[in-house]
């Protein structure tokens, strides 16, 4: 069989056809027109031109957090190379997998300050797992191979290649055939955990008093949601899931205890500050889970798996650390499980679930209505999870709307609660709620955002308009940066220091003036029914703008450089 | 404390890049840093002295280890090692100097490699202790140029660091 002969350009899209990539996320330029011809001349590959490219990094890091495949952006050099790298350091600081192709000036130009060139292999090295850079047309399919298996195997992340435009030159043909795997004899990720490593830590498991496992985005990430389920049932455990493991356990489980950290629940912070054993799961220990890292959970022994080693003993010292994925690693510790016939201190859990029970009790999510006459943010979300059922998969910006939407929406399943929990992208919700509902059209797909964040890429408006996707935007409009308010009313005795929203526009007649629906709500009475008309409205973009009370904070919220137990529950009582 | 650390990496262009941009990128220092191919022409040879506690450095080796083009990281100070750095240690030598000069670098087994009517060039190897005490030896109103290669280290006896 003799190999096609195709040019640089051709021989991209041919690879990402025979990938079996349907949508790509870009924006043309002067570098990468040979790349867009080749485009132009197919339809196998779709591409969706956004208006600016940190939107097409989001879009494809939504679309790779939704269906766990890599996302694909394509951009021109120089600036539109750079505009991908807030979104290529958001997909970085949640492990999320991603193929950015950048243009590039011509190899003979590189470095003489050309019309449009910046040093991106540069620019991007801190913030992707690996980039690549094509020096010679012919090797473009391996390494285009080579950057796809990087950004989805091990512990996932960007990756950039950089293709300078004489490497995609129309008629100058090379031998194309599709490399169906590469080797890297410098890269290796793990398989499996070590099986004494495991057994160790069962044993620790079956004689804990005061156990908890701590599960991170690495579940979500690694498809091990079935497992730690069945791990947690086996042995009677609880669960707390960090933001972005939220969904990666069910949030309606009796185990489940929501999510930890800085904004956790107040059972999930007390019962780690008390537990005897912390079972960490695809989690990293960040500042914003443990607080203070010295006196963080002084009377627990920990275990922790993970598939990058370099995230074990990062922050906090383990006594077991497992190297491997988690969907394995917890197989092998539920079958170590079932051949053993002891159990956990039957009294000793029960007294613990008792006492976990009477935190739950205590706070349980509670929230004022009464103190103001105006909507209270959590309602909103509590009345978007009933009338979505729970089943939405639901994007947000960053701020207070974001910990809102964490706490009161329950998930479920795992890939639906989409946020940027690493960097705090503001302007991540939109564009990634487009990569969702690009692919999942029937899906109901929500993008819950604030004023604030909602204009740093509200020019996609116009995308969705062009690609007709319909998803529900919930804008809780609070008139200002509600998060920095907060730490502002909190810490700078309420010296609101830029943090107010001045001139907003009318966002239901900016809706509208994109060709959307707008929806205005400013009343609590209004708000069943607004949300109803909304979401009644299956194949247009509703943009549902609601007027919510600016005073409010976020709880609980931990005590700065405290324990994990130390937490504000309201405006006036800290525990 | 000092280690040193030493690793075989992809000959690539930018890969040398990778490591030093992970230093400043995480905040450890680099006392000293060489680089150079080995008999494989794909591969480099990389060896940084840095200076961490014993948290730090099991980040740094996890950490380099991540780096695709790093294939392999050894820490040398966890055993037995052999470690050597080159110095060219350009002398004012004028005079009585000159004598005492050529003493003292024969104490330490230095070379000299150039030489003028008032200067002397020697040429010294061994550990960077050795290095430093030449220099203390001499006294540093003599010297006019010091130029040090970095450390370059191997484990002492069968093992190796190869792939």
């Amino acid at each position: 069989m003799t190999a096609e002969m195709l040019s640089g350009a051709d021989m991209i899209v041919r690879f990402l056809q025979d990938e079996g990539i349907e949508y790509i996320y870009g924006y043309p330029g002067g570098a990468v027109l040979h790349i867009y011809d080749a485009l132009f001349r197919q339809n196998k590959v779709k591409h969706i031109l956004v208006r600016h490219e940190q939107a097409a990094a989001h879009m494809a890091d939504g679309y790779a957090r939704a269906t766990g495949k890599p996302g694909v952006v394509l951009v021109t050099s120089g600036p539109g190379a750079t505009n991908t790298v807030t979104g290529i350091a958001t997909a970085y600081m949640d492990s999320i997998p991603m193929v950015v192709l950048c243009g590039q000036v011509p190899s003979t130009l590189i470095g003489e300050d050309a019309f449009q060139e910046t040093d991106m292999m540069g620019v991007s090295r801190p913030v992707v797992k690996h980039n690549l850079s094509v020096r010679d047309p012919s090797e473009i399919p391996v390494v285009l191979k080579k950057a796809f298996y990087l950004a989805s195997t091990g512990r996932p992340g960007p990756v950039v290649v950089d293709i300078p435009k004489d490497m995609t030159t129309p008629n100058e043909r090379y031998e194309y055939v599709y490399p169906k795997k590469v080797k890297m004899r410098s890269y290796s990720p793990p398989t499996r955990g070590h099986a004494g490593q495991i057994r160790k830590a069962v044993d620790m498991m079956l004689a804990a008093k005061r156990p908890i496992i701590y599960a991170g985005g690495g579940i979500v990430l690694g498809h091990a949601s079935k497992e730690l389920v069945d791990l947690s049932h086996q042995l009677n455990f609880p669960v707390t899931t960090t933001l972005m493991g939220i969904g990666g356990f069910p949030a309606d489980d009796k185990h489940s205890l929501g999510w930890l950290g800085m904004h956790g629940s107040y059972e999930s912070n007390m019962a780690m500050h008390h537990s005897d054993l912390i079972v960490a799961v695809g989690a990293r220990f960040d500042d914003r889970v443990t607080n203070a890292t010295e006196k963080f959970c002084p009377g627990a022994k920990i275990i922790h798996v993970d598939i990058d080693p370099a995230s074990i003993s990062k922050t906090v010292q383990v006594d077991v650390p497992i190297v491997g994925p988690a969907v394995s690693v917890l197989r092998d510790m539920i079958a170590f499980v079932k051949e053993d016939n002891s159990r956990p201190d039957k009294e000793a859990l029960s007294s613990w679930w008792k006492q976990i029970n009477e935190w739950r009790a205590y706070h349980g999510g509670r929230y004022r209505t009464d103190d103001s006459e105006m909507l209270k943010p959590q309602q909103v979300i509590e009345m978007l999870c009933k009338i979505t059922e729970g089943n939405a998969y639901v994007t947000t910006d960053v701020g207070q709307h974001q910990m809102f939407t964490a706490q009161y929406y329950r998930f479920n399943k795992p890939n639906r609660w989409i946020n940027s929990g690493g960097l705090g992208t503001m302007g991540f919700g939109l564009p990634a709620a487009m990569g969702v509902k690009l692919s999942f059209p029937e899906e109901e797909v929500v993008c819950v955002t604030g004023e604030g964040s909602i204009q740093m890429n509200i020019q996609e408006l116009s995308t969705c308009k062009q690609f007709n996707l319909p998803i529900k935007i919930i804008n809780l409009n609070n008139r200002s940066l509600g998060m920095v308010r907060q730490w502002q009313d909190m810490n700078y005795e309420a010296r609101h220091s830029q943090s107010y929203m001045e001139s907003l526009p009318d966002f239901m007649a900016l809706a509208e003036a994109y060709g959307h629906v707008g929806i205005t709500i400013r009343k609590p009475e209004e708000l069943e029914e607004g949300l109803r008309k909304a979401f009644a409205m299956k194949d247009r973009l509703v943009f549902v703008d609601i007027y919510v009370d600016p005073h409010e904070h976020v709880y609980p919220m931990q005590v700065a450089r405290g324990a994990m137990k130390d937490m504000w529950l309201s405006k006036t009582e800290r525990v | 404390m000092r280690r040193i650390i030493s690793m075989l990496l992809e000959n690539e262009p930018g890969a040398l890049s990778r490591v030093v941009g992970l230093f400043s990128q995480r905040n450890y220092n680099i006392e000293t840093l060489t680089v150079a191919p080995t008999e494989d022409p794909t591969l480099s040879r990389l060896t940084v002295t840095t200076i961490g506690s014993d948290r730090v450095i099991e980040q740094i080796t996890k950490q380099l280890n991540k780096l695709v083009e790093v294939v392999k990281v050894v820490d040398l100070t966890e055993g037995a090692h052999i470690e050597r750095e080159l110095m060219l240690i350009k002398l004012k030598a004028s005079g009585a100097l000159r004598a005492e000069i050529k003493r003292t670098a024969d104490i330490f087994r230095g070379q000299i490699v150039d030489v003028s009517s008032t200067v002397y060039t020697v040429q010294l190897t061994g550990d960077s202790d050795k290095l430093d005490a030449f220099i203390q030896a001499i006294g540093k109103s003599s010297v006019l140029e010091v130029v040090r290669s970095g450390v370059s280290g191997i484990a002492r006896g069968e093992k190796t660091l190869s792939v």
